[in-house]
């Protein structure tokens, strides 16, 4: 089977001339949960968001599910990114919105825009939503507005609309870098349960190793924007961290 | 050293500016310390204190007593007034022409003024003096008699003014309560069509969402080209509904019918046309029989629009006359026909350069997507060419239209060569399918209006609407609103700039469009901001429409402006006041209703 998503030469030269990515290449078979490592500014929200051209990419080619995302007009690029669910680290929600409206979002790729203009959905999206709320445990707070939910709780909902997408594939910037151990590891199971429940291909950009050890099938590390390393979390020794991470870096927990 | 000498050099500039200020602005001290000057500004403060709000009706009291004039020769006649009301003596109570008398009169309201008259046998009054009572109510006062000789008694009058029944509204008090109520209602209806035409303008204006609004060179060129036609098009297309409606309406079954069957038929078809889920992207057919069906849909709408206005009016001239002191209602039911006759063929223009924008746009898309680039590049030349041709006709059409030049080679000929030429340099330097920033360019455009418009105050704005529509309170609102529009969407737009990326990237991420986006990431973050900017709006417009009457804008300023003008002090003080009450209940009104949605 081809895999899900192939990454080909991806360079990424911002405006200002920083060069982000440099020949970035490699294969995510279905159903892989990689996590994507490196230092700050290695990188990482760059590599996820060139997935889904929300950062153009300045040569190289990403292809999702055989289509060349890069080669996408506007409408072909919408139905390719209604498939490829996105969580932040910020959350991103819509403050002001209601909780239920945030993950209903998830579905603007699928419905019709001229009745989603008017904020109407279909009663089975309706339904999903609220089963979807129901998954990450939030559904007495379907009405609340979403700046009244705590962090984790935001976080749950912002993996409430990736599923509404039906993704195939889920980008994960960072999702629990704003919450604290606990909580980082409640949003990772939910994460890793969608991977072996739903067969959904995860691609997840973490700061800390025991993360990755935990959950990752498999890690690709970025160090100034070249990929350092492509392998098992238990083949991530000290001098590969080293490598990763740089000389002075100290191995932490 | 240097700064010292900067200091001094500082001094100097800061002296000759101030002194040349108190030239200009003619700063005259002296003239406030004048006798007379001091005198008109406490005419002016007492007036001001007096304001004209309250009246009483009034009584003229009359009372006469015999004089004769020149005195008989049976000599002074005796007189015993009847003294069970106010009564008057006159002393000695004859004489010769122009001889002095005494005037005694007693029993009269206290305080008050009134007016002595002569009366000779003619009957008519001679005014011959003034007096005055003091608290008992009497008065003396020294009169010369008229030139005016009768061998019968003649009369001397003395009238007064006395309040009866309750304290009323003046006539100036009842103007002045009726032009602050359409004042306030300027300053209304001017914050909501501001508002509106605002709230889409300042999605223009924003440069965060333009700057991401790109397209190619072909799609640019196809738009400047189509756009304008789609914008006639659609015009003209209203205009001829318009027709048929009216011709429909001759009989009131078949309007009635229509105005049934159009809506019925329309959603219908929207809904074919619309289906809430597309699972796949449907066939090129569907997609055209589709775009048929949208566009009967549009113009079914259009039809019904104009049934129901003919009918409104219609109705609302009917039912006036039936409503007694509610015929307003009826006008506005009319009224309101009437405005969405006038705002149809608009919107019906704007619907077409809409729809051709979109297909415009589409059509650059795909061939920015399927052609070869060297066929893509020929096509592109071709294609500025004739855009760069349109648009420089267009503006050699409004230099025409405004100056009426009558010389064709100006507005025609050379525009034409030189917009053409101007697109091709375009077209052959930029790359084939290099994405243009189409938004920024909007942006830019929209800004320098806005700003241009913002920096002429819609008192000036009004003398421009006055000459058009006449002067009155419809001119106003038309100045206030065009300016409420330029304000608002600047604030507005900054307002859009300043909201967070995050959800926009979110919402973009799953798929959505821009329109989506707009919708459900942009608008929630901004409904409070709006609001509150709307409510200073308000305020502002308030304020601004008590004023606009000074240059023809209707409203309390037309009347304080006229009662200032005819030195008429006191009914100004009235305005003045209603003006003080009006703006800081809507200042405090305006200012509780932002704390509620902040
Ligand atoms: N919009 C942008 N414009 C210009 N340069 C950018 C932009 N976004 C990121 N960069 C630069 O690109 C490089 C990679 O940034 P990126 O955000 O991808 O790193 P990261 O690995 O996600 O870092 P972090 O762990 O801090 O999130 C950095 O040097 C950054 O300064
Ligand atoms: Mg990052």
């Amino acid at each position: 089977m081809n895999p899900i998503l192939r990454i080909e030469h991806l360079t990424k030269v911002y405006p200002n001339g920083v060069q982000a990515l440099t020949d970035v290449s490699f294969d995510v078979p279905r159903g892989q949960f990689v996590a994507v490592i490196g230092l700050s500014g290695s990188g990482k929200s760059t590599l996820l968001r060139c997935i889904n051209r929300l950062v153009e990419p300045t040569s190289g080619k990403v292809i999702f599910d055989g289509v060349d995302v890069t080669a996408c007009n506007d409408a072909a690029l919408r139905r390719v990114r209604r498939r490829i669910g996105m969580i932040f680290q910020h959350f991103n929600l819509v403050n002001r919105s209601p909780v239920v409206t945030n993950v209903l979002a998830g579905r603007l790729g699928y419905v019709n825009p001229v009745w989603s203009l008017i904020n109407r959905f279909s009663p089975a999206d309706m339904a999903k939503a609220n089963a979807q709320l129901e998954r990450v445990g939030l559904a007495d707070k379907a009405g609340n507005r979403a700046d009244a939910l705590s962090g984790g709780q935001q976080q749950r909902v912002g993996i409430a609309r990736a599923l509404m997408q039906d993704p195939a594939l889920i980008l994960a910037d960072e999702p629990v870098a704003s919450l604290d151990p606990v909580l980082a590891h409640s949003i990772m199971k939910h994460l890793d349960q969608i991977n072996r429940d739903d067969g959904v291909t995860v691609l997840c950009s973490l700061h800390f190793l025991d993360l990755v050890h935990a959950y990752a099938d498999r890690v690709v590390a970025l160090n100034d924007g070249k990929l350092m390393f492509d392998g098992l979390p238990s083949e991530i020794d000290d001098a590969k961290f080293k490598e990763i991470y740089g000389k002075e870096a100290e191995r932490v927990g | 050293m240097k700064r010292s000498l900067t200091i001094a050099l500082l001094i100097v500039a800061a002296f000759v500016i101030f002194a040349y200020g108190f030239s200009v602005t003619q700063v005259n001290l002296e003239e406030l310390g004048q006798e007379s000057r001091q005198q008109a500004l406490t005419r002016i403060l007492r007036a001001l204190a007096h304001p004209d709000f309250i009246a009483f009706d009034q009584e003229q009291v009359e009372v006469n007593a015999p004089v004769y004039v020149p005195c008989p020769a049976a000599g002074e006649p005796a007189y015993t007034p009847d003294t069970s009301g106010p009564y008057m003596t006159v002393t000695p109570s004859c004489g010769d022409p122009r001889a002095e008398v005494v005037v005694e009169g007693v029993g009269f309201a206290p305080d008050t003024n009134g007016v002595l008259y002569f009366i000779p046998d003619s009957g008519v009054q001679l005014q011959i003096g003034r007096f005055e009572t003091d608290g008992g109510g009497y008065f003396q006062t020294t009169v010369r008699l008229r030139d005016r000789e009768s061998d019968q008694a003649q009369q001397l009058r003395a009238t007064t003014r006395r309040n009866i029944g309750n304290a009323h509204l003046s006539q100036n008090g009842i103007d002045t309560i009726n032009k602050i109520i359409e004042t306030v209602f300027m300053a209304l209806l001017a914050t909501t069509l501001g508002t509106f035409l605002a709230i889409p303008v300042s999605f223009l204006a924003a440069r965060n969402l333009m700057a991401t609004v790109t397209s190619p060179v072909a799609s640019v060129a196809l738009t400047l080209i189509l756009v304008p036609l789609g914008v006639w098009l659609g015009g003209a297309v209203t205009g001829w509904l318009g027709q048929t409606a009216l011709t429909l309406l001759g009989d009131w079954l078949p309007a009635l019918v229509g105005l049934v069957v159009a809506p019925v038929v329309a959603t219908i078809l929207a809904r074919w046309a619309v289906p809430p889920v597309e699972k796949s992207p449907p066939g090129a057919l569907v997609r055209l029989l589709r775009s048929i069906a949208l566009l009967a849909v549009a113009l079914l709408a259009i039809l019904a629009f104009y049934l129901f206005a003919a009918l409104l009016i219609a109705a609302g001239e009917r039912i006036a006359p039936l409503l007694g002191s509610f015929a307003f209602l009826g006008d506005f039911i009319a009224n309101v026909g009437g405005i969405i006759v006038l705002v149809l063929p608009i919107a019906g223009a704007l619907i077409g350069g809409g729809v051709f924008l979109s297909i415009a746009g589409r059509l650059g898309n795909t061939l920015a997507d399927r052609l070869s680039p060297r066929t893509l590049k020929a096509i592109n030349i071709v294609l500025c060419a004739v855009a760069g041709m349109v648009l420089a006709l267009l503006i050699g059409a409004a230099v025409e239209w405004l100056y009426q030049l009558r010389q064709p080679r100006l507005t025609v000929v050379w525009p034409a060569i030189i917009g053409a030429v101007l697109g091709i340099i375009v077209a052959v330097r930029s790359r084939a399918d290099e994405p243009l920033p189409l938004g920024l360019a909007v942006y830019g455009v929209t800004r320098t209006v806005l700003n241009a418009l913002r920096s002429v105050e819609a008192l000036i704005m009004v003398i421009v609407f006055a000459v058009w529509v006449g002067i009155g309170p419809f001119a106003g609102v038309l100045a206030l609103g065009l300016h409420t529009v330029a304000a608002l969407a600047k604030l507005y737009s900054e307002q859009v700039e300043s909201i967070a990326n995050g959800p926009l990237e979110a919402v973009i991420a799953t798929g959505a469009n821009r329109l989506q986006m707009i919708v459900y990431a942009v608008i929630p973050q901004i409904v409070a901001p709006y609001i509150s900017f709307t409510m200073y709006r308000w305020d502002i417009n308030v304020r601004m429409s008590t004023i606009i009457g000074f240059a023809g804008g209707g409203g309390i300023g037309f009347l304080l402006q006229q009662n200032i003008n005819l030195l008429n002090y006191r009914a100004a003080s009235a305005q003045i006041i209603a003006i003080a009450i009006v703006v800081s209940l809507m200042d405090y009104f305006s200012s509780y209703m932002r704390q509620r949605v902040v």
